[in-house]
């Protein structure tokens, strides 16, 4: 028996949240003797380094209709594959493309499901899972035999393994008649991280005044190699785009730092980006709520603040 | 045209959240429940689809009878009618596969749900939905609309977005900028009251997951201040204090 994990990839190179769900599919399998299969759909560069991050196989699917991410085809080729390995349990990233997938491939497998999972299973074999949009966290235990688990990015370290799996490549047609939907455009902002994969977040409010004020946002931003985010005033008042807002109602995210500027920390917005390993709060109102779930705070006016952090950072940069 | 929308009733965003009974139970003392804020998108994106298409809007929920004043609010919001399977919902699957029975009876064209319930985040029903139906589903819209035959969309993909075509029938699942989510207003309110709001009681599937216990994040050791004069500290002390850049 195996864990098999769906190693997602942008444009052919892995990302980050596939070698943490394979190091979490090692850990696991370790303790249940089971071996890892990692399963990489499309056209993709270095299989090699799925192996250094916990894989013991590796299988490639490439072929037509697969160059494209659809739901349907893409979870009937995973649970294919986890019905030939014989899979115990399939680890998908806790990503977009990994929750319109996950559900689908649990039903095909007869599986139980479990989102948002931020820990291995313990004695109980219940995992952590976030609940109430991480205003709490919820142990629950999965009853049916196979298992679905979609594994929060950030919430696993990755670990270096030097295994030299085996790579199978294989050539699959899906009937263009199973896929219902055809992509006609797809849009990324290029050279700019994902919100949800960021280590590190710079994220604005409305204390920011202004969308001609950003500048200073992005160029910490950029300094830092963080993603920007924005409270749901902002996009509201379309100061930014809607993908940067978080909190209850946007993207949740746990970045190891999170920087906070002109940002209240209304419950709902802290619900997004309470589990931030490390949160920085800037704010000219001592008494603004942000502070209590701060673990460094500045009282003081963005415009005068944000610029010195810009010229250290800079130093230390140079 | 007939429309299905999958309609959770969740704790309001203001809620403190708690727990009781050794950390096993939520605690609802004084909390107020609302309409999952991402079903009101769907809701609205459905009425706003079944206007135009001269089609009808149900909406479903699977809860215990203390969600019915807000199906009273989606059908006062303009949901032709309504109808709540009669059960405690249980996790995801469980609510799918009672939704699913419901649907396979009444051959919907467009099945649109929330991008995930603001209480147990699952972000779940819409897919297990889509493949208990087999029938395609789009996750996290922030366009949707019905021309010509065939449903044109929007979704957020990881790092940017993607427009889709898609056939019906078809579901899924709403994102905020979906639309603006509509209120009621006195007509509609006195119109509720007479609309129908079918009970059925559920089928007697298994739900596949225990909800253990529950924990509360750990609180902050307390906030080191720093000051404002010497903001620049703060990138010396992430630095070399925390390593993080
Ligand atoms: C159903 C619902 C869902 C919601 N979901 C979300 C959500 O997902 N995410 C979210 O963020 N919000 C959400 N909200 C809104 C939330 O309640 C707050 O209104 C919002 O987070 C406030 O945004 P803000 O902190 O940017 O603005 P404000 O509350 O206006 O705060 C601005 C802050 O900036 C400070 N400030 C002003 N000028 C300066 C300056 N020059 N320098 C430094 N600081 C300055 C002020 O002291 C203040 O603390 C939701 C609300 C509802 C009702
Ligand atoms: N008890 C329920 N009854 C009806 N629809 C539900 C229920 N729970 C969840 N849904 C729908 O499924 C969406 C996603 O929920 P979840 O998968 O629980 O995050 C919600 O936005 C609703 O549209």
């Amino acid at each position: 028996m195996s864990i098999l994990v769906f190693a997602e990839h942008d444009n052919g190179t892995f990302k980050k949240s596939s070698y943490e769900a394979l190091t979490y599919a090692q850990d696991l399998a370790a303790a249940k003797n089971l071996t890892v299969t990692a399963l990489a759909i499309g056209s993709v560069s270095n299989l090699n380094e799925l192996g250094n991050h916990g894989a013991n196989s590796v299988i490639n699917i490439k072929g037509n209709n697969l160059d494209i991410f659809s739901a349907e085809a893409y979870s009937n080729t995973i649970a294919k594959i986890a019905n030939e390995e014989n899979a115990s349990i399939v680890i998908i990233s806790n990503t977009y493309s990994g929750k319109s997938i996950a559900p689908r491939v649990a039903v095909k497998l007869g599986a139980g499901i479990i989102s948002g999972v931020v820990s291995l299973p313990a004695d109980d074999l219940s995992v952590k899972k976030t609940a109430f949009s991480n205003k709490a966290m919820a142990f629950v235990k999965l009853k049916s035999d196979r298992k679905v688990f979609c594994l929060v990015p950030n919430s696993y370290e990755v670990k270096n393994y030097d295994f030299s799996p085996s790579i199978k490549e294989i050539e699959l047609d899906i009937d263009s008649s199973s896929v219902h939907t055809k992509s006609l455009n797809i849009s990324k902002a290029s050279g700019k991280i994902a919100l949800t994969e960021a280590e590190i977040v710079v994220s604005g409010g409305r204390g920011m005044k202004g969308p001609e004020n950003w500048g200073m946002i992005e160029e910490l931003a950029g300094l830092l190699g963080a993603a920007t985010a924005c409270s749901k005033p902002v996009s509201d008042m379309d100061w930014r785009p809607h993908e940067e807002h978080v909190g209850q109602t946007g993207i949740t995210i746990k970045p190891n730092l999170y920087i906070a500027v002109g940002i209240s920390g209304a419950i709902q917005h802290l619900a997004g980006v309470s589990s931030s390993k490390v949160i920085c709060v800037i704010n000219k109102d001592a008494e603004a709520p942000f502070f209590k779930a701060a673990d460094y705070g500045i009282v003081g006016d963005a415009f005068e603040v944000l610029p010195k952090l810009i010229a250290r950072a800079k130093e230390l940069k140079n | 045209m007939r429309i299905l929308v999958c309609m959770s009733v969740v704790p309001d965003t203001t809620s403190k959240i708690t727990f009781k009974d050794n950390n096993t139970k939520f605690n609802t003392d004084g909390v107020q429940f609302i309409i999952n804020p991402y079903d009101e998108l769907a809701l609205t994106k459905a009425l706003e689809i079944a206007e135009k298409n001269n089609g009808t809007v149900t909406v479903i929920n699977v809860g215990l009878a203390d969600t019915e004043p807000n199906i009273r609010k989606a059908l006062a919001i303009g949901a032709n009618d309504a109808i709540r399977v009669n059960a405690d919902p249980k996790d995801a699957l469980f609510v799918a596969t009672q939704i699913a029975k419901v649907a396979k009876e009444n051959n919907y064209d467009i099945i649109l749900t929330g991008r995930e319930s603001i209480d147990y985040n699952g972000g779940l029903v819409c897919g297990l939905l889509g493949e208990l139906l087999t029938i395609p589903s789009i996750n996290v819209v922030t366009k949707f609309d019905f021309e010509n035959g065939k449903v044109l969309a929007a979704r957020d993909i990881d790092g940017g977005r993607e427009e889709l075509e898609c056939s019906v029938p078809c579901i899924a699942s709403a994102q905020k900028e979906l639309c603006e989510p509509r209120i009621p207003n006195m007509r509609g309110i006195m119109a509720a009251r007479t609309k129908p709001l079918v009970v059925v009681e559920p089928t007697n599937e298994n739900d596949f997951a225990d909800y253990i216990s529950f924990e509360l994040p750990e609180a902050k050791q307390g906030v080191k201040m720093i000051d404002a004069a010497n903001a620049e500290e703060l990138i010396d002390l992430l630095r070399n204090e925390k390593k993080l850049i």
